[in-house]
Parts: structure tokens; C-alpha cells; sequence
């Protein structure tokens, strides 16, 4: 099929000028094709799939939100230990976690209290995001989800 | 002419331009399934304790594979003793496992949906859907695909945290004609 192309283009007056615009072209497609291909990768998060920001009062108080791995926790605890001894609702930016309550040992304070993880006087390891992150549920390698996420 | 394709149908231009596409798509998307969590977009580099952080692929390569969310057929992990998360926190806490199916009749043309209790409550309890998110009564929950799109329903977890909603055959698993007693959702 493209020889024949060739043949037919190389026939004509122009034959020349028209298959060196034809090859300009199709490096032009290329040099395209892979812009956007990796404009596409690279467009939003590329955050764990199911990391949660939670930032109902971080920016506000000049700390960096705080990033909740779900991959990280199920590894060591059932969803149900979370969900319903500890309370947490299961819809990103709908608990009202503060630090009052936390060092008091409510939500993530049941266990990051010193002793079966790391104590809340480790500010940095969980107050990681980019400042100014929203709150809600990100990540996904094929889905980011509906808006309500 | 008849063995001609849509293909050929093209300008050079726009096949190549496919081409490209295609072949930068398929040349990044195997490299590094789980980015480090300083390319990850989400984390501060600045944070001087980033590099204390585990990174996904430490942990997560190690689990069975699969081929959404995580990359990580997480029931496997479980079922299999790769992992084996705590139940609770506190002894008194009733950890109830259900073996029973639901088969939901959906009124489109994909295969009916087999909804298995025990996978989900190896992870959840009860409480967790009943009665806020789902009745008890089979048939009572005006459950749609359209609603789940939008985060209700199976979507409160699906599409979030566990597999995503693009894999439609491994919740409607049951032909219309059939009578559901074949293999279940997973």
C-alpha cells in the first residue's frame, strides 16, 4: 500500500517535495503523539490509589495536610477495625478529626499513641502533602474516581 | 479492496500519530507500577521525613498481583496468608464472618451480579453497610450503576479504596439464563 503511494507521489511533477512533506509529517505525528501520551501520564496525582488528604483544618492551621495510606494500614488491620471500632466514616472529609482528639486517643490516637505506632509529636510523618491539597480520596491507576471522591 | 481496514483509511499524519500514541502509552505504563512517594505529585519533597515513609512498591510488590487500584488482588492476600490484618483492637469486639450470596438482577444486558458476604466480611463488619448504605432485605436497595458511579452503594468502596469500576466482569458474573451457582465475585 505504501509503495504504491510512493510510486504514485514519485509520478507527479512535485513527487519530491511532496514525500519529504509527507515525512516532515509523520514526524511531526510522532513528536505529537508522544507529547501527549506523556502529558497524559503525567497530568494530575500520580499518588497510591486510595491515599486520603485530610485537610478540614491543616492549611488553616500552617501544617502540610496530612496523607492517609490505605495500602500502608490494610496491610496490618481489617478495614472493620478503622470503619467501626475507631469511627471513621467512610467518606473522605466527612470525620472531624482533630489533634485534641487524636492525643487523647480517639481516631488515628488509637493506635498512633507511642506504643503500637509512632506518637503525634512526629508532626512530619503524617502532615506530608503539598500545602494546599483539598481534601478527599486520591490516586488510581485507571480510575480517579467520580467528583465525590 | 476488501481486506482494506479502518487503518488504511487514514493520512500518514493521523496513523502515525496512533502509532505514537500507542507505543509511548504501552513504553510508560509498565515502568514503575507504584511511584515513590517523592514523584508521587501528593508528597512535600521538601519534608525532611519523607525518606523515613515506606514506598508503595516495598510493600506492595511482595502481594499477589493484579491488575487495577493497587495492583494488589488484596482478597488473595488475605485468603492466601500473605497478609493477615487484625481483626480488632479490643478483645471484646464481635468479629462476624457471613457466608452467604446475593444474587442482584440488573435490568441492563451485562450479566447479573453475584454480591458473596464472606470476601467483604473478612474486611468489614455489618455495620459497615447495613442499614445506612445497604438493607438487610434482599431487594430492598434501589442499587444503579449510575449511583455508584457517583460513589453510593458498592461505590462508597469501589472506586475508591477497593477495585475500581472499571473491571465490570468481576461483579456481573452471572449470565440471565443462568442459575447463579457458578463461581462468585470476587
Amino acid at each position: 500500500m505504501t509503495v504504491t503511494v510512493l510510486a504514485k507521489v514519485r509520478s507527479d511533477g512535485d513527487g519530491v517535495r511532496q514525500v519529504q512533506q509527507r515525512r516532515t509529517n509523520i514526524v511531526r505525528a510522532w513528536a505529537l503523539g508522544l507529547a501527549l501520551a506523556l502529558a497524559w501520564n503525567s497530568s494530575g496525582s500520580l499518588a497510591e490509589y486510595a491515599d486520603v488528604i485530610l485537610n478540614r483544618y491543616a492549611d488553616r492551621a500552617d501544617v502540610r495536610p496530612v496523607i492517609f495510606p490505605h495500602w500502608f494500614h490494610r496491610i496490618r488491620y481489617q478495614c472493620r477495625v478503622c470503619h467501626t471500632e475507631l469511627g471513621f466514616a467512610m467518606r473522605a472529609g466527612s470525620n472531624d478529626i482533630t489533634m485534641d482528639k487524636i492525643t487523647a486517643g480517639s481516631y488515628c490516637g488509637a493506635c498512633h499513641n507511642g506504643e503500637i505506632a509512632w506518637s503525634p509529636d512526629n508532626c512530619d510523618l503524617c502532615h506530608s502533602a503539598v500545602p494546599g491539597t483539598p481534601t478527599g480520596t486520591r490516586g488510581g491507576h485507571q480510575t480517579t474516581g467520580p467528583g465525590r471522591y | 479492496m476488501s481486506s482494506m481496514t479502518a487503518a488504511d483509511n487514514l493520512c500518514p499524519f493521523h496513523r502515525s500519530l496512533i502509532i505514537a500514541v500507542l507505543v509511548a502509552f504501552c513504553g510508560t505504563a509498565g515502568a514503575g507500577q507504584w511511584q515513590p512517594l517523592k514523584d508521587d505529585g501528593l508528597h512535600d519533597t521538601t519534608n525532611p521525613s519523607l525518606e523515613v515513609l515506606q514506598n508503595p512498591a516495598d510493600a506492595l510488590s511482595r502481594l499477589p498481583a493484579d491488575t487495577a487500584g493497587n495492583k494488589v488482588d488484596w482478597v488473595r492476600a488475605v485468603r492466601d496468608g500473605y497478609i493477615a490484618p487484625r481483626s480488632q483492637l479490643r478483645d471484646n469486639t464481635p468479629v462476624r464472618i457471613l457466608d452467604s450470596k446475593i444474587l442482584m438482577n440488573t435490568r441492563g444486558s451485562l450479566p447479573r451480579v453475584r454480591f458473596d458476604h464472606e470476601p467483604h466480611t473478612r474486611l468489614l463488619d455489618c455495620s459497615n453497610c447495613h442499614e445506612q448504605i445497604f438493607k438487610s432485605k434482599a431487594g430492598d436497595t434501589p442499587v444503579s450503576m449510575s449511583a455508584i458511579l457517583d460513589g453510593e452503594y458498592c461505590g462508597v468502596c469501589h472506586g475508591a479504596v477497593s477495585f475500581p469500576l472499571t473491571e465490570c466482569n468481576r461483579c456481573h458474573t452471572v449470565p440471565h439464563d443462568g442459575d447463579g451457582s457458578g463461581q462468585g465475585a470476587q
